[in-house]
């Protein structure tokens, strides 16, 4: 009996072997498209196209040639600017909710939530001709709030938010209503701190669908000082012969942030896509 | 001794209508939280799709636009559009093929993810996880490089020996359907994962022990204990997935911009050309079609919420 669970130990660890091989296979698959991109950064288009696979010296030259061909500062600075706007209004709106949701629940509130969650049906597409109308009427072209507007009350983030809302014990309320906090003071003094988490976890979320998208800014940001970094990238290739090497250095430009935003907050990046699940 | 004050009847009457009042200026607090989502999601979301469906029975430019003769005339047209049926048979190629494959992959993943006496756990979830980090935008033109004619894959290829010579992948309309679905897979599949792995930790090990004592091999464990315990997390992702397809738009305009001869266009990217494309702007046309991706979107979730549905 005592000799057993060594013994079981290393015929554990076999008969796992398939497992680690795919799983080394499925890494590989993973991971190599983005190293390739990286390596491409640094090679000369000719490398590219003649199957390079390491890292080359033409970096610079394919720096130089992406500022030439596009605003490449500006663009970043765009994405910047409406990943992060849009973060902070869309996580206070459906934080509001979700607090206002969970912590004030009765039947009529529950009622228009559930009519708020049929606007999950409704795709981007239906609604891009309306709201570009919209928008433009409202003088809103490329600006950062014809951006940022269709998405800072988003059903999910206000499920998320109230989902997790359910974490928050009422007695704190009690007890600071008791020393004559008003609600909003609640909200703002008690409700934000304790819930810092879930903000985490919903600015992850956030920042990387507005730093992505694609289709709406493309509808919306008709100038090109306007544009997005997804939108440059894709100007790069959208020609019909493409310098790979200078492609690559745009596509590791837009990748960087959301990278680093993945390896930092990975954990609250998959708490966040998971999060209206609980 | 008499009672203090407040203990009166009339007392404890006050302190009653104080303390309502306070309870209803409580839930007018309750109730003013709520605006801004929901006046923002009413006007962003819930006007403009009114809005898109009153445009479909519409002609002309978008800032002179008449009834259409009949009213319904966007909608017949539709039926005629071979390029539509095309992105339509398109999506759903994508869907039979691309999301089962991607989900089983995603499952199988995160099983051997969850297995406490795996090692590097951490390492291998982080790589399996890593395309996700990747806008799509950026990974459509990856995936486009790549699979260029003169690109990687074709030299790995010529170098082994499998081909003799170049192939034109994103040129051919069955290849360029592979490459999109290959794609598509490198994207999501860890996002996926992810759910399920959510969902497996949330099991607890002892039932799979005691399955275990029970005599029951890993095959009938995973049918009859993690999927149903599972099925609410399955449902959603079918939905997720099932969306996303249905709105395809990213991939098909920067892998193979719809090409060759519209033969990999999505929905939704035919909607955006027949939109915002140079010098068409058929908006009534191109918002009938948007109407028939929100009711295909609606039905196919109304059918997985009934299939998924764990009330017997």
């Amino acid at each position: 009996m005592t000799e057993k669970p060594k013994r079981n130990k290393s015929s554990i660890q076999r008969r796992l072997i398939p497992s680690y091989v795919f799983l080394i296979i499925w890494s590989f698959f993973s991971v190599f498209p983005l190293y390739w991109m990286i390596t491409a950064a640094t090679n000369t288009t000719v490398e590219v196209a003649r199957g390079k696979i390491w890292f080359g010296t033409a970096a610079v030259e394919n720096f130089r040639n992406l500022l030439a061909a596009q605003p490449l500062w500006k663009s970043m600075g765009n994405s910047f600017l409406y990943a992060i706007a849009q973060t902070l209004l869309c996580l206070f709106i459906c934080s509001l909710a979700g607090f206002g949701f969970e912590l004030y629940a009765d039947k009529a509130k529950d009622r228009l939530f559930a009519f708020l969650l049929l606007a999950m049906m409704i795709p981007g597409v239906a609604t891009m001709i309306p709201l570009f109308v919209l928008i433009s009427r409202m003088g809103l072209l490329n600006s950062v709030w014809g951006f940022i507007l269709p998405q800072v009350s988003t059903p999910f983030m206000i499920m998320m938010f109230r989902n997790n809302s359910r974490n928050f014990p009422p007695a704190i309320m009690e007890a600071a209503r008791i020393d004559g906090q008003t609600e909003v003071g609640i909200f703002f003094k008690q409700y934000m701190p304790i819930m810092r988490s879930t903000y985490a976890a919903a600015a992850v979320i956030t920042f990387m669908n507005a730093w992505n998208a694609y289709l709406w800014p493309k509808v919306v940001m008709t100038d090109n000082r306007a544009q997005t970094m997804p939108m440059l990238i894709a100007n790069l290739a959208s020609g019909y012969t493409i310098d790979y090497g200078m492609l690559m250095m745009g596509v590791l430009f837009c990748s960087v942030p959301t990278m680093v935003v993945f390896f930092v907050l990975q954990k609250q990046f998959a708490e966040g896509i998971t999060g209206s699940v609980k | 001794m008499s009672y203090p004050r407040c203990m009166s009847f009339g007392g404890r009457e006050s302190v009653k209508t104080s303390r309502n009042s306070v309870k209803a200026k409580q839930r007018r607090w309750g109730w003013a939280f709520l605006i801004p989502a929901t006046v923002m999601i009413i006007v962003m979301s819930f006007y403009p799709m009114v809005q898109a469906l009153i445009t479909s029975f519409k002609k002309g430019p978008i800032l002179n636009m008449q009834m259409a003769d009949p009213w319904y005339n966007n909608y017949t047209r539709i039926l005629q559009d071979k390029i539509f049926i095309t992105a339509m048979k398109n999506t759903f190629l994508y869907l039979i093929i691309q999301v089962p494959i991607m989900l089983i992959l995603a499952m199988l993943l995160a099983q051997i993810l969850n297995n406490k006496d795996l090692k590097f756990k951490g390492i291998f979830r982080t790589m399996v996880f890593l395309p996700c980090a990747t806008s799509l935008v950026s990974y459509a033109l990856i995936f486009k490089s790549l699979f260029a004619t003169q690109g990687l894959i074709n030299s790995v290829l010529r170098s082994l020996h499998i081909i003799s010579e170049n192939i034109n992948w994103l040129g051919t309309a069955g290849t360029a359907k592979f490459v999109i679905i290959f794609a598509l897979i490198w994207r999501w599949t860890g996002y996926n994962m992810v759910f399920y792995l959510a969902g497996l930790q949330n099991i607890d090990y002892q039932v799979y022990e005691a399955a275990k004592i029970d005599g029951a091999s890993a095959w009938k464990t995973f049918w009859r204990i993690t999927v149903p315990l599972l099925k609410p997390v399955i449902v959603m992702t079918f939905i997720m997935s099932i969306n996303g397809t249905l709105q395809l738009f990213d991939e098909s305009v920067n892998l193979t911009n719809g090409g060759p001869a519209n033969a990999t266009i999505t929905m939704s990217h035919y909607i955006y050309n027949m939109s915002f494309g140079q010098g068409v702007g058929k908006f009534g046309y191109a918002s009938a079609m948007s109407f028939v991706v929100f009711i295909m979107v609606g039905v196919l979730a109304a059918i997985n919420m009934k299939v998924g549905d764990t009330r017997d």
